[in-house]
């Protein structure tokens, strides 16, 4: 057992070692990735918006929250077929928050556990894994909008 | 004073046989002419990556043996470890030799401890043949430990990439092959680190630690050994080492070097390097084995570390335990002899060996 003099050294080894590390790990550089974020993410966006002009050039009797709405239906759905057939990993190791931020990520985020997890069966391993990453991010929003909601009834 | 670590064997049990086999990456990485086998994909002709590492662990357990020239049924014992939960890749290869078997874990410092362990066995008189076998997988790793492999994320540059990968050694009492002449069992070292994607860094004290015993017992310095490896360190992590070295007054030179470091080519871009049990296992088996044969490297301190960590206990704010077993591998002149042997088939390895053929 270690005496509380040890313990207590230990302990400043332990936080010297620490900012010692700290200071030596490489950092990301942080231009060249922004530069290649907001490429990637405008791209998704502008595919978006060509995506939405063509729905309504095809359907001009639509409203225009269908049309949205039919517009993430596509973009989601490409996203899930670039997971599929292995692409859009590679995109996102070259955009990083530019292809994880658009939903284009979020159906990556849901795609590529249930593709993963396949061999585990498809209640116990695509069902119960399918949302392990993309899990996180629904329950915040749902309690952020629910406290949006909160506040709102009183104003 | 403190306790002595280290054990020196009388016997000198020696590596008569290995084998190493690694995925088309690795394949195209530093040490691919050394491989005995590389692998067309990563999936083996199995439906899931779990499979093909067990299967990657059959084919190095019956190359090895065909490589050591012994006869399959003169094998008293099976030592094998991996990184996946319950060692699976380990206990469900075994159950296609019949071979007593005992798992070990040790994170991916498991081929060192494989062999102090072995080493240890034979020199104490108690068996005759033993095969140490351990490997990883880059897809089942990352499945366990991190991200699915398609989610489009980036890694921060201390990450290290899990080689796919397995190696085997068979030690025995008699025959020729590189020899085992101590070994220093480590301690386990924690210094806080918390960054799971920052190995490197929570591995070095514990490979400080080892090698400072290590030096100490056997009274040794680093320029007693033609070569002094660590197992996955990574770039980061190997220059973290020989600064803590350098504050401990021992200085590291040339003849250091890491297998994570030195795995993957420039090309690869592979960040802070190779990680896993199949790192060292595989540069272990395929070219410092070699080179010792060869008579080209004559001592090596061989040490690769584990990080024995769990995805439970780092989400708890665990902080990451770090393992560093160390071995001294020598050769001498019947290091090349080879003791050949003809070789009959028992039907658990007949078995095996037709998976492997059915493969080829």
């Amino acid at each position: 057992m270690l005496r509380e003099v040890e313990k207590v050294e230990e302990k400043k080894l332990r936080e010297a070692y620490n900012r010692y590390v700290k200071a030596k790990i490489p950092k990301t550089k942080a231009w060249p990735s922004l530069f290649n974020s907001f490429l990637v993410g405008g791209i998704i966006c502008c595919i978006g918006q060509g995506v939405n002009d063509l729905i309504m050039l095809w359907f001009p009797s639509m409203a225009e929250q269908t049309a949205w709405a039919y517009t993430l239906i596509v973009l989601i759905f490409i996203a899930s077929f670039l997971t599929g057939i292995g692409v859009y990993d590679k995109i996102g190791k070259f955009a990083g928050g530019g292809s994880i931020v658009p939903i284009t990520g979020f159906s990556n985020s849901i795609t590529s556990p249930a593709l993963e997890f396949k061999h585990e069966g498809v209640v116990y391993g695509i069902f119960v894994k399918m949302f392990t990453v993309a899990g996180p991010v629904i329950v915040t929003g749902v309690v952020a909008s629910f406290v949006v909601g909160v506040i709102y009834l009183f104003i | 004073m403190k306790k002595n670590q280290t054990v020196k064997f009388q016997h000198k049990p020696r590596i008569v046989g290995s084998y190493s086999i690694v995925g088309p990456k690795e394949g195209k990485g530093n040490f691919a002419s050394y491989f005995d086998y590389v692998m067309k994909d990563d999936s083996f002709g199995e439906n899931s990556y779990e499979k093909a590492e067990k299967k990657m662990f059959e084919h190095a357990i019956v190359g090895a043996i065909e490589d050591a020239r012994i006869q399959p049924d003169e094998v008293n014992l099976l030592l094998a470890g991996d990184l996946l939960n319950q060692i699976i890749s380990s206990s469900y290869s075994a159950r296609n030799f019949d071979y007593p078997y005992l798992g070990l874990f040790g994170a991916c410092s498991t081929m060192a401890e494989s062999l102090a362990v072995g080493a240890s066995l034979i020199d104490g008189g108690l068996f005759d043949n033993i095969v140490c076998v351990t490997g990883s997988h880059f897809s089942t790793a990352e499945r366990q430990f991190r991200f699915p492999l398609e989610l489009g994320n980036q890694r921060p540059p201390t990450s290290q990439w899990t080689v796919t990968g397995a190696g085997c050694c068979v030690l025995s009492r008699k025959g020729g092959g590189p020899k085992i002449t101590m070994a220093t069992f480590g301690k386990v070292v924690d210094w806080g680190i918390k960054d799971v994607n920052d190995m490197g860094a929570a591995m070095a004290p514990a490979a400080m630690d080892t090698m400072l015993a290590h030096f100490r017992d056997t009274k040794t310095s680093p320029d007693d050994y033609d070569l002094i490896v660590t197992g996955d360190l990574g770039k980061l992590g190997s220059e973290i080492l020989i600064d803590l070295m350098e504050d401990q007054g021992v200085k590291l030179g040339l003849n250091y070097n890491d297998c994570g470091q030195m795995f993957y080519a420039r090309n690869q871009n592979m960040l802070s390097g190779g990680s896993g049990c199949g790192c060292s296992a595989a540069v272990l088996n395929s070219y410092i084995i070699d080179k010792l044969r060869k008579g080209e490297l004559k001592r090596v301190l061989f040490m690769p570390t584990g990080a024995l960590m769990s995805t439970t206990a780092t989400q708890q704010g665990e902080s990451i335990p770090g393992i560093c077993h160390a071995v001294v591998i020598e050769c001498d002149e019947e290091c090349e002899e080879k003791v050949y042997k003809k070789i009959s088939t028992s039907t658990a390895y007949k078995t095996a060996k037709s998976n492997k053929k059915k493969e080829k």
